[in-house]
């Protein structure tokens, strides 16, 4: 090899040579081996590595003279996947990154977002200041003065309107403890519109998937997915949406050669990269499910001994399924029978076979039921409950599980408890309030137990009369924390939805569209949020791992944390003291460890009782010990010995327990203790069904009592060899168990439930002690019970195919309606009405083409952030419609080219460039949601606050989206809509 | 004697772009320059492609052999570094590159481009400034090699598509890899930047 050396500079390179010699050689050769992606097993097989260049120094950008450089970690606020971020800070300032090995999620891995948060940190968009809108100007004010006026109007608001009049809108941006602490605001202000973005991401997911086996989540893990041999991804593109999962899913599919199958509407990023492409028409997620269910049963491909003993229901499926042979599902989904026989067949029979969505399953009018199907093909081929297996689903924001977790929902309080009584005197013992006083903060008892309004009709609870809203009165004030405004659909009602409100206050590090879209004068306050860089506290990825981060640096500007500034609120309302009442607050600092050790007091349902803030500390301290596969610390570690990374939840018991967590839901493979479990006994023991039977040549109705529960399938290490109810004290007593209780565990079940102990179950019980027990008997707390085919509360029992509210075939429309309209969450569903309405119209002749839309792997969420980072915005300078040459072609659009797009609803318009792709097929226009700062073609720059505008702005993709509601969560429906387009 | 070397296994890149701001953020490199970037083949079609490119520091390096002033030059590592002091901004080096790599800093009517920037492997600069200073790191960024550590791109590479370190041992990675997937579309830009290719 030729090197030609520069003569101009010999000294330097001796100078290199000598610092190399001692301070690097051994060291160094290691570490670049291992950043050089060398495995340990391949050391030995390198040869001598002579490095010249290398010095003993702090590499990156150089800190001051005389400055110390600390590094501090946490974790990447962009997805759910749980990047750790290692940052490196001199005299307060965040100077560099530097990428964290020692993570078995990531392993030093970002995406362009990761690798760009600093950014996010540094910005000088950032809302520097409060400010408030007076006469149409942007004008600074004090905190104090902030938190008084609009705490002395929303206490006016709350006088006059009810407390149902607030709007307590949070975000997946929260940690583990702000989200805990925006619900447990909510419940103290009195009301239960409290929700986040979980209601427009996986809302639908959570239901359908909780309602089927118990626990809605990610029941593997993306380290999981190294074990499958089928990976098919429908409706989800993690290369663009979660890119550090590719790694694994990528590796996964090197080593076992999987079959990695995309279904999907568009030739994704991921497609790129997959074994099989199968194009599909949006929205007909569950005709496709059931085009494979009826080849796995036609072949008996399904998994009988499984179906058998952990599945109920399985002849209501059949008989829905017997519905689609394949020349109706080629009808419906234009799907060729030999490519669905096809991945049916790699599903069913090259196992274990995943399967991982997103939000292409679960934004639709239909996303409880797609997830349900998707749920029921799992089930049917036995792909549950096992390594490499499973559903999983990989959820959006960086903690959208957690916040979800802690109950920013309308329908829950923390954990799944729900609304009832039970729940609010579960929370209330664990809150140490009086469950009157608490029940006195509502209008009325039924209130305080009615779900609240799903944060997509906020608009809706605003705008309509008072007599179609079930609450005292309309929505008149907003309180936002790190929620945008450009992500729900129906983007020009919430314009007017905005101009209505009495009181708009928007807590985000950036201003985001809320504060440009109406023509407000007055009433608006953005209050500068810092970020979770900028303060303690743990999130949960999606596959149920706790990380828990370290503050980098001090909050920049005027900025304030989320408890902090949730403390300041509460303290005006008068109920700081009490709603602090175990949680340290000194100097106005609140102690993020203390909201996590509450959360542990009262985490039972959800197994979030076991991760104490020193372990979770624990785990970041010693990462670099958990396996890459199996996410588990060996057993004799002296901090976090046998654990899995994260404490999965659940984790069992006290801290004190140590349960290791649970990494894989539903495996009857492990013991209970070590991270095994069932299917949750959630519905009960039986079933009474009244069935048609043929009695000697006649007909008669007869009452079976079906059995619920597991049969057969149990833990291993169970003492019970059977299915089981969920434990309380009383089913403890039978078993004759209970005498393992401590006399102190007694003593608090008794206290909890002095009139009838025998019911305080594994879920209220503060001790921990019912768990304990089970599970040294090797049971799992919550019972041993048959995953639902069948969900008798869900408006869709056995799913349904229904066409979506605004779709290009109305001849599939009386076929394949949506569900009659009804009240639900207190505000109207009329989407029967609208989709009967477009049919009659005709409205797919004028707006020919399918609108959908998605994530863009340079932006995030509504995009405030991502679009003010300087790195990222340079990546993405503007908004567009992707459309098929064909499409483009018939309307003269050239690519890169201004079009104007109209939507379906409200004569809604939005100008863009076209990319002319054959990426989306034809009949299919795509559009990414990040985009806000433009509306119907007016560029809105100028109103925001001086110097807080984002880098890049655009018109956003919800100016065009329309109505559409999942009936039984409220999600919206941007995935499929229709639109027209022509040539600006 | 170890030669650093870039390798993107293009059945890895998804094009995520982490590369990109991560070369960003480690140099604070400004808006409009772009030391690497990724390049899609076949965008949105059957055989999408994507490869993450930048400075290939290649054996021979074309850019140094017709820099007018010299100011180009390999260092024992292999590493092609060059010296903005002596340099004219007169472009030969981007007409000579195969890879399109050298950026200026400004658009001038008189043909003006200002000092050439490419990327360094993290490796500082060719200048006199001393090795980890403040003044080498305003005029070049990072100098993460003479710590031990590789270029921020590849250590951030989000599928591990994109390697860096000596050439033996990521050809030898990538090899490995090639063998037990059994495809690959071979190490991309090797045989223009090196005069070799990769086993397999």
């Amino acid at each position: 090899m030729l090197i030609r050396k520069s003569e101009r500079r010999p000294e330097r390179a001796r100078l290199f040579d000598a610092a190399a010699d001692e301070a690097s050689a051994k060291l160094d050769r290691r570490t670049f081996l291992k950043r050089s992606g060398v495995t340990a097993g391949a050391l030995a097989a390198v040869g001598e590595l002579a490095l010249h260049s290398v010095r003993k120094a702090e590499a990156g950008p150089p800190p001051p003279v005389g400055a110390t450089v600390t590094t501090r970690k946490n974790v990447c606020t962009h997805c759910s996947v749980g990047c750790s971020v290692i940052a490196k800070v001199a005299n307060g300032v965040w100077i560099g990154q530097e990428p964290d090995y020692d993570s078995p999620i990531n392993r030093g891995s970002h995406c362009c977002k990761g690798a760009a948060v600093r950014d996010d940190v540094l910005n000088e968009r950032r809302l520097r200041y409060p400010v408030k809108l007076v006469n149409g100007q942007w004008t600074r004010i004090s905190w104090e003065k902030a938190i008084d006026e609009i705490g002395d109007k929303l206490l006016d608001i709350r006088q006059k309107a009810g407390p149902d009049s607030v709007y307590w809108l949070g975000s997946a941006k929260f940690t583990n403890e702000a989200a805990y602490l925006n619900r447990k605001l909510a419940a103290f202000w009195g009301t239960n519109n409290s929700d986040h973005q979980a209601r427009i991401c996986h809302s639908t997911t959570v239901t359908g998937v909780a309602n089927t086996w118990g626990y809605g989540a990610m029941t593997n893990s993306y380290n999981d997915i190294r074990n499958a041999k089928t990976i098919l991804l429908m409706g989800g593109n993690p290369a663009e949406a979660h890119p550090v999962s590719l790694q694994h899913i990528l590796e996964g599919k090197e080593l076992n050669r999987a079959n990695m199958i995309v279904v999907d509407p568009r030739m994704t990023r991921t497609a790129a990269h997959a074994t099989e492409y199968v194009r599909v028409r949006p929205g007909t997620h569950i005709a496709t499910i059931y085009g494979m269910l009826w080849h796995i049963f036609e072949n008996g491909w399904e998994d009988k001994e499984f179906l058998a003993q952990r599945v109920y229901g399985l002849d209501e499926v059949r008989k829905q399924v017997a519905k689609w042979p394949p020349k109706e599902v080629e009808r419906v989904t234009g799907l060729p029978e030999a490519q669905v026989k096809h991945v049916a067949e790699l599903f069913a029979k090259q196992r274990p076979s995943t399967l991982i969505w997103a939000m292409g399953q679960t934004q639709f009018t239909t996303g409880t039921s797609n997830v349900r199907a998707s749920c029921l093909l799992l089930l049917a081929t036995g792909n549950m409950g096992l390594p490499g297996a499973g559903a999983n689903i990989f959820r959006g924001h960086t903690n959208v599980q957690g916040a979800t977790d802690l109950g920013l929902d309308v329908t829950s309080l923390p954990l799944y408890y729900g609304l009832a009584e039970e729940a609010w005197r579960h929370w209330c013992r664990v809150w140490e309030v009086d469950y009157d006083w608490m029940k006195s903060r509502f209008p009325d008892k039924k209130l305080m137990e009615t779900p609240g309004i799903p944060s997509t009709r906020w608009f809706d609870a605003t705008l309509l009369p008072k007599n179609q809203i079930s609450q005292p009165n309309p929505v008149q004030a907003m309180f936002i924390m790190g929620h945008g405004v450009n992500t729900i659909t129906r983007m020009p009602e919430a314009v007017k939805g905005i101009e209505k409100l009495e009181l708009l206050v928007v807590c985000d590090p950036y201003p985001t569209a809320w504060s440009v879209l109406s023509e407000r004068k007055n009433g608006t306050y953005l209050l500068p949020a810092c970020t979770s860089f900028e303060m303690e506290g743990s999130r949960t990825n999606s596959n149920r791992s706790l990380q828990w981060g370290e503050k980098i640096v001090e909050p920049v500007f005027e900025s304030k944390n989320d408890y902090d500034t949730m403390y300041l609120f509460a303290r005006k309302f008068g109920f700081a003291d009490l709603m602090f009442k175990n949680i340290k607050v000194e100097n106005g600092a609140v102690s993020a460890d203390d909201i996590l050790r509450e959360i542990n007091r009262g985490g039972w349902s959800t197994g979030y009782c076991g991760q104490s803030p020193e372990r979770l500390k624990a785990h970041m301290r010693n990462q670099h010990k958990f396996d890459l596969v199996t996410l588990r610390a060996p057993k004799d570690d002296p901090e976090v010995g046998g654990d899995y990374y994260g404490l999965p939840w659940p984790c069992w018991g006290t801290p004190e327990y140590r349960h290791p967590g649970t990494p894989i839901l539903y495996n009857t493979n492990l013991p209970v203790k070590e991270g095994g479990g069932t299917f949750r006994a959630r519905f009960g023991v039986e079933r009474v069904v009244k069935r048609k039977v043929m009695e000697n040549g006649q007909e008669v109705e007869r009452e079976d009592h079906d059995n619920l529960l597991a049969e057969g399938s149990y833990s291993v290490g169970s003492e019970i060899k059977d299915g089981y109810p969920e434990f309380t004290l009383g089913v403890l007593k039978k078993l004759g168990w209970d005498k393992d209780l401590t006399a102190q565990e007694r003593e608090t079940i008794e206290r909890i439930n002095p009139a009838d102990p025998d019911k305080v179950s594994w879920s209220t019980d503060l001790s921990g002690g019912i768990q304990r027990v089970a599970i040294e008997h090797g049971c799992s707390p919550y019972g041993n019970a048959k995953a639902r085919m069948i969900a008798w509360n869900l408006p869709d029992p056995v799913p349904v195919h229904r066409e979506p509210i605004y779709t290009p075939r109305p001849d599939l429309v009386a076929d394949y309606p949506t569900l009659p309209d009804a009240k639900q969450f207190r505000v109207p569903n009329i989407g029967f009405s609208v989709q009967k309405a477009a049919v009659d119209r005709a409205i797919s002749k004028q707006f020919p083409l399918i609108l959908s839309s998605g994530r863009l792997v340079e932006y995030e969420g509504g995009g405030e952030e991502t679009r003010s980072n300087r790195w990222l915005a340079e990546l993405k300078q503007h908004m567009y419609v992707e459309i098929n040459p064909a499409d483009a072609a018939e309307r003269g659009i050239v690519d890169g080219g201004w079009v104007w797009v109209t939507g379906a609803e409200n004569s809604s318009r939005a100008r863009m460039k076209a990319q002319v792709t054959e990426r989306v097929g034809k009949g299919v226009a795509w559009m990414p949601f990040h985009f806000a700062g433009w509306y119907e073609g007016a560029d809105l720059r100028a109103k925001y606050p001086t110097g807080a505008d984002p880098i890049v702005l655009g018109e956003s993709v919800n100016t065009l989206t329309t109505y559409g509601y999942d009936p039984a969560t409220g999600m919206q429906e941007p995935k499929a809509t229709l639109c027209q387009i022509r040539a600006a | 004697m170890a030669r650093m070397k870039f390798l993107c296994d293009a059945d890895r890149c998804i094009d995520c772009n982490a590369c990109v701001t991560a070369c960003k953020n480690e140099n604070e490199v400004p808006w409009g320059i772009n030391r690497r970037r990724v390049v899609t083949i076949n965008d949105g079609k059957p055989g999408e492609r994507s490869v993450s490119m930048a400075c290939m520091h290649c054996t021979d390096a074309p850019c140094a052999s017709v820099c007018p002033v010299k100011c180009i030059y390999p260092t024992e590592d292999g590493i092609v570094l060059h010296d903005k002091d002596l340099c004219i901004g007169c472009g030969y080096c981007f007409y000579a590159c195969p890879f399109g790599a050298p950026q200026y800093p400004q658009v001038g009517n008189f043909g003006s481009r200002g000092k050439m920037d490419k990327c360094t492997y993290c490796a500082g600069g060719g200048g006199p400034e001393a090795p980890g200073s403040a003044e080498e790191y305003a005029k070049y960024g990072s100098n993460r090699f003479g710590e031990g550590k590789l270029p921020m791109c590849a250590e951030m590479c989000s599928t591990k598509s994109l390697l860096a370190g000596d050439g033996d041992i990521i050809a030898q990675i990538y090899e490995e890899r090639v063998e037990k997937r059994g495809y690959g579309s071979g190490a991309w830009g090797w045989t223009t930047a090196y005069h070799e290719d990769v086993k397999s």
